[in-house]
């Protein structure tokens, strides 16, 4: 039920390639095990990947647990929202049995709201500017760098690419966020919402092309139930298995199990 | 009756095995009876066992209601539930209980059998299939095989002894021969007496 057999190595690219050399080898446990047996030990460090999936499979709750076994192992871990109150998510956290309030006290694990520091910054226009990404930039550098934070979590690029109306803006966005994390050698996920139909791994089409991994978290139909299913599409730097697994939320966290084939009466 | 032969069969095995138990349709109440008394309450109550009865044929409240008359322990069983929501019955939850959504659901069985396993981690889980006559009538046969190939050998790996309920008379021929696959070993619980 938690194992996954590992796929043939893929070489590094991206926005972590420049950074990999040094710590090829370095992993970023997520803590979700099955998840870390798929990826052959974790996500390599300094890679941003993005988590895609459409409404309610499960991506800010992996997000969030990602972040809070990360707090747990003492890496300081940094949720930026956009989409959620904070307040909202760390009254949803309470249910896990792993999370300790004293993350929260102790600053092991920052939750921010982006909203209103965008406004304290000025962007009070609904279509952000290049000069606006640039100040958006160096104020989340700023803060991984300050709070020194090994892990960060973006909730949502869907969200913030609504105030950021050309896709070259947001390519530019997306590549220079990575560039900045994997200096700062921060392992990050960035939260993608798509509809439910196959294929996409964003709303734009442009973010999957530079993110270094994407883990799609999608519904599944077979004989008229729905099953939860994660899958990771790619993973610079790592060899994985591409297999679908149905993933289960549960207070211990998540878990995986391989997805049934079951001949030829799987309905996709 | 058989109860204390199933018991000690039952004792006897490794606890990495997986056992086909076959009762016998004509006697199902007396065999299935001496199935639970010789598991939820003799095997049960050894040091260090926690059961986990996946429900399929009747709900976990069913099968809960005998128990309490075994006197079975609460703390020493948990179910999961695989039935209740297919028949409707939302209103009849158990605190020891988990419910999946349908006995299609196989993946979230076994991830459910999983949670509880790491719930409660004891040294000697006992994990009880009640039934692969029911998750027959809810699964293709492609399916089934490979549910209970992967959930058997996994259970094995943990090491857990998982108990496959089935009921001859009503049996399948390619069910039947999709147990002996997958199974370490099959009691008879009519020839022991049950």
């Amino acid at each position: 039920m938690d194992s996954a057999p590992p796929a043939a190595p893929v070489p590094p690219e991206g926005p972590a390639a420049a950074a990999s050399s040094a710590t090829a080898l370095a992993r970023c446990a997520t803590g979700i095990e099955a998840l870390d047996a798929i990826l052959a030990g974790g996500i390599p460090r300094g890679n941003m990947v993005l988590v895609a999936g459409s409404v309610g499979t499960g991506k800010t709750t992996l997000t969030l647990e990602f972040l809070i076994r990360g707090a747990e192992r003492g890496e300081r871990s940094l949720f930026l929202s956009v989409t959620e109150a904070t307040s909202k998510l760390i009254q949803n956290v309470a249910s896990f049995e792993f999370f300790r309030t004293s993350l929260l006290d102790d600053g092991a694990l920052v939750m921010v709201d982006l909203p209103p520091i965008m406004a304290k910054l000025g962007f009070d226009r609904d279509e952000l500017s290049h000069e606006d990404l640039d100040l958006l930039i160096r104020t989340i550098r700023d803060l991984v760098q300050s709070l020194g934070a090994r892990r960060l979590v973006l909730d949502s690029i869907t969200s913030l690419g609504y105030r950021i109306p050309r896709d070259e803006q947001l390519r530019d966005f997306l590549l220079r966020l990575g560039e900045i994390l994997a200096e700062a050698d921060c392992t990050s996920l960035v939260v993608s919402e798509i509809s439910p139909e196959p294929g996409r791994y964003s709303a734009r089409g442009v973010e999957e092309a530079i993110v270094d991994g994407i883990v799609l978290l999608r519904n599944t139909r077979r004989l008229g139930d729905i099953l939860r299913v994660l899958q990771v599409v790619k993973m610079r730097g790592t060899p994985h298995s591409r297999a679908l697994y149905v993933l289960e939320l549960t207070p211990i966290g998540i878990l995986l199990a391989p997805h049934l084939k079951g001949g030829r009466r799987v309905e996709e | 009756m058989g109860q204390a032969d199933i018991g000690e069969r039952l004792r006897a095995l490794p606890s990495n095995s997986a056992v086909a138990l076959k009762l016998d349709a004509r006697e199902y109440a007396d065999h299935y009876f001496a199935f639970l008394n010789a598991t939820l309450r003799d095997l049960g109550s050894e040091p260090d066992v926690h059961t986990i009865y996946v429900a399929v044929t009747s709900p976990a409240s069913f099968v809960w209601s005998l128990a309490q008359a075994l006197d079975v322990p609460a703390g020493r069983l948990s179910f999961v539930d695989a039935i209740s929501h297919l028949m409707m019955r939302f209103d009849d939850t158990l605190p020891n209980a988990t419910y999946v959504e349908s006995p299609r659901a196989l993946e979230e069985i076994m991830l459910r059998i999983e949670y509880l396993l790491r719930r409660f981690p004891h040294p000697r889980p006992v994990v009880v299939i009640d039934s692969v006559n029911s998750l027959a009538i809810h699964n293709p046969p492609e399916l089934l095989s490979e549910f209970l190939h992967i959930l058997l050998n996994n259970l094995k790996g943990r090491p857990a002894l998982t108990l496959v309920l089935e009921t001859t008379d009503e049996q399948a021929a390619s069910v039947e021969q999709l147990l002996n696959l997958v199974v370490d070993e099959t009691i008879d619980v009519a020839r022991l007496g049950g």
